[in-house]
């Protein structure tokens, strides 16, 4: 089951290769929905309530060099699978109504890069997660390099550039996860098996002394990824250049990668690595919220905007994360889900937008609602969503995600409601921008069609669904995450509990 | 009369057949050439000598055999190793067919000269001492100066093959002198014996055999284009015949990689905490010499002559550790190494051939457009060689890294590292010039010029700065199956070594195996 989830798409799309040109965009969404279907089946079958792994894969790879294919679900990683399955969905879907050449290419990289992210959600090795993780780049690298825009016109760069960039910023980090993914692995090993299984690394324990550095190994790849706030670099130009179809999935799913990395590894592996530095990774991710933020309201590119709310939102998930509290964490899932849907259709949104108006500049943009009341509505939902707009599921998110900081460390706390208020700003402008005021010639307001409007329809639906019942995810994810914060918690020895059960799951895990 | 004194040593012959074979196929193969009948059988007998060679290696797999007195040793080390050489020969000589320069050079001597120097490879990795240690790897090399220079009518080729053969025997100079060292301080020439006289005769750290093993050191460095000894790679790859080239960039690395580990582990094994340290700054800065040298490259040619330096030292880093893990992980190296650059190599014949560019970067340009396959085989090459999951070049690196971080060596992995950042840069811009049109390449001013060459040979394309020998010979060359096919299957291998490295590991484990 878990097995054809992952290699479902890689299928298609290889089979894609054979199919005319017309045929393949749809062969390739029924692709990305086949693997929605599983991804849903496998969902109902969660047993609910359970922290350990379920659905589980587990044999030898390379056996001279101790690697496992192990694939596992749980708490952590089975909304972030759905997100993945229906995110592409959609992109897929929206890149399928459009024309372009080489279709047959485009549409193989976009679902190899399905595989490639799925397997780094479900991968239960260390180092198929550091393999998952690089693999899911490389798709990404031609779909923006060979399909992108050129912003020459304007002085940046060519699209390959900007992508080659892209490139060297997140496989400097990732590379270094490798060297830590295998430091970990021998040192924990002690001289015995060798092994990179998460679980088995977690139950034999890393001296503190090298998580100390192991640690700032695996927090370089994910924060690049993210981007986080000083190592963002790579962000603007790359989202300038990117196809919008597959941006959708970029920005919705892969962000999402880095955030989950911490969870599902540095938690568990670096606890006391973890505790010592959580105060410098809550700055940098206050420092992502601002500065996203700032940027946000102050950029007038529709994709710029989008991007660096991503930046702001991906630096709320971190602090959510790093409040080392379940209730944070709790909200740091929940928003994962929520800012993938939201930034997925808002890409949608900009797609449509830009086709209308010819522009990607805001300031040249207005009065689309007017003859499009179905577009504004959907719009209008997706915006209220970003502003977190009590009601909406993002709202519970960065509830969750404040509680936990407020009583972890409430200075930080005080800085980080600030942000609530940016994203209203830089949300409503995007909206009132696009939507609202006078219409400039050769800008037309026609209503989403019919296609479009499938697309983006399921998406806003999922948005308007969480919002009536985040218990879904929260529920599903808690016993994990209890489990992940309970590993720093404990090796902290009296930390801040929150529940009995995860007291006396840190006894059973420091035993 | 000696006679009484002398004793023949008894000679297997079941153990050196593999060499009888080469030598034998070498005698008939120039023989052939003799005669205007004959003369096209040669690539044929030479592909049957290497099978045959190839197939006699195979039936002593997992033996382990001194042989000829203790000049030669049959492990596994020394089969996988000639193994590796063999097969690249098998690629070279598909590559040579329609070659200008084997046909210039006279069809007998070419492919005789070739399966010379494979004849030396094979001896160099079973040396066991070290007089055949130096007689196998003046073997190797002295039909390769002659080889690089048979491409008569390009004055690259002549220089090519001038410039190895000076800088060659220099480095061959140098390994002589060194050897003098080391059997001066132990009066032994067998590679156990200097083990046990350095043991035994209390020449730990001295002098004597310190100053043989730094000069063994350079010498083989030289042989393996190990920085900063590697001047000479770019611009004898660049000079030489493409297929020569594609057949020294791999076989007289892996071969003289097999002798590196053979001598340094097993005859200077006590030593080894002397020599650790210095291998490791060579490798650390031959992967930074390698690999910031390639960026500026506009030839694919030296591109991948400033790869292989730092690919050289990535290599470097398995014998660094001196320990089982070590030398599997870079016999493991060496043998994907093979298929990544017969991959690359492939297209660069094809393209030399079929467009006016030559060996230029330019040449590939659209090629993901013209000739997908062709395309889909360099790109496989280039991100295997950047060390990217799902291609053996990661399973590689992960390999390395594991031995080196076992070993104490982290601060040398973190340079493989580092190193396969900044090799990103030039082989991701081969890929985008396949993929992501023309316009790419800001940096070059004549490329408005010349535009795109997917108008085909058709059209007439402007030649700037190309040399006039450099006309398309073949303007098919693109279709050809004996183009198309090594650089499809050798990305294929590499893809699937990739996904299902576990046959490739046992075979580089059982070479690491027969020496501890």
């Amino acid at each position: 089951m878990i097995n054809a989830l992952l290699w479902v798409p890689l299928a298609f799309g290889v089979v894609g290769f054979f199919l005319p040109r017309r045929a393949v965009g749809w062969w390739a969404t029924a692709g990305a929905m086949v693997t929605l279907v599983l991804g849903v089946i496998m969902a109902l079958g969660f047993e609910n309530g359970a922290a350990g792994l379920q659905d589980t894969v587990n044999t030898t790879w390379i056996s001279g060099l101790g690697v496992n294919y192990s694939l596992g679900i749980d708490g952590l990683n089975l909304f972030l699978v759905l997100l993945t399955a229906l995110l592409w969905t959609g992109g897929i879907a929206f890149a399928a109504f459009r024309e372009r050449d080489r279709p047959q290419l485009f549409f193989f990289l976009m679902l190899a890069a399905e595989t490639g992210t799925l397997g780094s959600f479900l991968s239960q090795d260390l180092l198929l997660f550091v393999l998952f993780f690089d693999l899911m780049l490389v798709p990404f690298y031609f779909l923006f390099g060979a399909w992108g825009v050129d912003r020459t016109g304007e002085g940046g760069p060519t699209a390959s550039r900007a992508t080659l960039k892209m490139m060297i910023y997140t496989l400097i980090g990732s590379l270094l996860m490798l060297v830590g993914a295998i430091a970990t692995a021998i040192i924990s090993a002690h001289g015995g098996h060798l092994t990179f299984s998460i679980e088995a690394i977690q139950h034999q324990g890393v001296p503190v002394g090298s998580q100390r550095w192991i640690f700032w190994f695996f927090a370089a790849a994910f924060l690049v990824k993210m981007p986080a706030f000083l190592v963002h670099g790579w962000m603007p130009d790359t989202y300038k250049a990117a196809p919008l179809s597959t941006l959708v999935v970029f920005s919705g799913v892969l962000a999402k990668v880095g955030a989950y990395g911490f969870l599902r590894i540095v938690l568990p592996l670096f606890p006391q690595a973890t505790a010592q530095f959580q105060t410098v990774i809550l700055l940098l991710a206050l420092g992502s919220i601002l500065y996203g933020s700032v940027m946000a309201f102050t950029q007038t590119n529709l994709r710029l905007i989008a991007g660096y709310s991503s930046v702001a939102q991906l630096g709320f998930i971190t602090i959510g994360i790093f409040t080392l509290r379940a209730d944070g964490s709790d909200g740091a899932i929940l928003q994962m889900v929520n800012h993938g849907l939201v930034v997925g259709a808002i890409f949608i949104i900009i797609g449509i937008l830009v086709e209308r108006s010819g522009t990607e500049d805001l300031r040249s943009m207005g009065g689309m609602a007017m003859r499009a009341p179905v577009f504004a509505a959907l719009f209008l939902i997706v915006t209220m969503a970003t502003l977190a707009m009590p009601g909406s599921a993002n709202f519970i998110g960065e509830f969750y995600i404040l509680n936990g900081l407020f009583e972890a460390k409430i200075v930080f706390a005080f800085i980080a409601i600030s942000a609530v208020a940016l994203a209203a700003y830089y949300a409503l402008r995007l909206y009132i921008g696009t939507m609202h005021n006078r219409r400039p010639d050769g800008i037309l307001s026609r209503e989403i069609s019919l296609r479009d409007g499938v697309v983006l329809a399921p998406l806003v639906l999922c948005i308007l669904g969480l919002a009536l019942y985040p218990q879904l995810i929260l529920h599903r994810a808690d016993p994990s995450v209890q489990q992940s914060v309970a590993a720093v918690t404990g090796s902290e020895g009296g930390g801040p509990q929150n529940s009995p059960s995860s007291s006396e799951e840190e006894l059973a895990v420091s035993k | 009369m000696a006679g009484a004194g002398f004793n023949a040593p008894h000679v297997d012959y079941a153990g050196i057949a593999p060499v009888i074979a080469l030598t034998v196929g070498l005698v008939v193969i120039l023989m052939s050439g003799v005669f205007e009948t004959t003369r096209r059988w040669a690539p044929g007998l030479a592909v049957i000598t290497l099978a045959a060679a190839a197939g006699l290696l195979i039936w002593k797999w997992g033996e382990n055999l001194s042989l000829v007195a203790g000049a030669l040793r049959v492990d596994d080390l020394a089969i996988s190793i000639s193994l590796i050489a063999i097969a690249t020969a098998f690629a070279a000589i598909l590559l040579s067919i329609r070659e200008r320069a084997a046909e210039e050079a006279g069809y007998g001597e070419y492919y005789a000269l070739l399966i010379g120097s494979v004849l030396g490879m094979v001896l160099l990795s079973e040396a066991e001492n070290l007089v055949t240690f130096f007689v196998a790897i003046e073997t190797l090399s002295i039909p390769l100066y002659i080889l690089c220079a048979t491409n008569l009518r390009r004055e690259g080729s002549l220089e090519s093959g001038l410039k190895y053969l000076i800088v060659g025997s220099l480095g061959s100079a140098t390994l002589l002198y060194g050897m003098a060292f080391i059997y001066g301080g132990t009066g032994a020439t067998d590679f156990a014996g200097i083990a046990h006289g350095i043991e035994v005769k209390g020449m730990l750290h001295d002098p004597l055999i310190l100053i043989g093993i730094a000069l063994a050191a350079v010498g083989l460095a030289f042989k393996t284009s190990i920085a900063p000894f590697h001047q000479w790679t770019p611009d004898v790859y660049q000079g030489a015949p493409t297929p020569i080239t594609s057949f020294m960039a791999v076989a007289t690395k892996a071969a003289a990689f097999a002798v590196f580990i053979r001598f340094f582990v097993v005859a200077l094994g006590p030593e080894v905490g002397d020599w650790q340290m210095g291998l490791a700054i060579l490798a650390a800065i031959s992967i930074v010499v390698g690999n910031v040298g390639a960026l500026t490259q506009n030839s694919l040619k030296r591109l991948l002559g400033y790869s292989g330096v730092a690919q050289a030292g990535y290599m470097l880093g398995g014998l660094v550790v001196a320990s089982e893990k070590g030398v599997s992980s870079l016999v493991f190296y060496l043998a994907i190494y093979l298929f990544m650059n017969l991959a690359a190599f492939a297209v660069i014949v094809a393209r030399e051939r079929e467009t006016p560019f030559g060996d230029d970067i330019r040449g590939v340009r659209g090629l993901g457009a013209e000739r997908p396959a062709l395309a889909a085989a360099l790109t496989i090459s280039m991100l295997a060689l950047a060390g990217l999951p799902a291609t053996a070049g990661f399973i590689g690196k992960l390999y390395l890294i594991e031995a080196l971080v076992e070993g104490n060596y982290l601060w040398l992995a973190i340079f493989i590292v580092g190193g396969t950042m900044i090799s990103l840069a030039y082989y991701l811009r081969v890929v985008a010039a396949m993929w992501m049109g023309p316009e790419t390449e800001i940096g070059s001013a004549t490329a408005s010029a010349v535009g795109a060459p997917a108008g085909g040979p058709g059209s007439t394309p402007v030649i700037s700065g190309a040399s006039p020998e450099a006309d398309p010979v073949d303007p098919e060359a693109g279709r050809r199956w004996y183009l198309v096919g090594p650089a499809v299957l050798a990305a294929g291998i590499t893809v699937f070594f990739g996904v299902i490295p576990q046959p490739l590991v046992d075979f580089a484990s059982h070479a690491g195996a027969s020496l501890f």
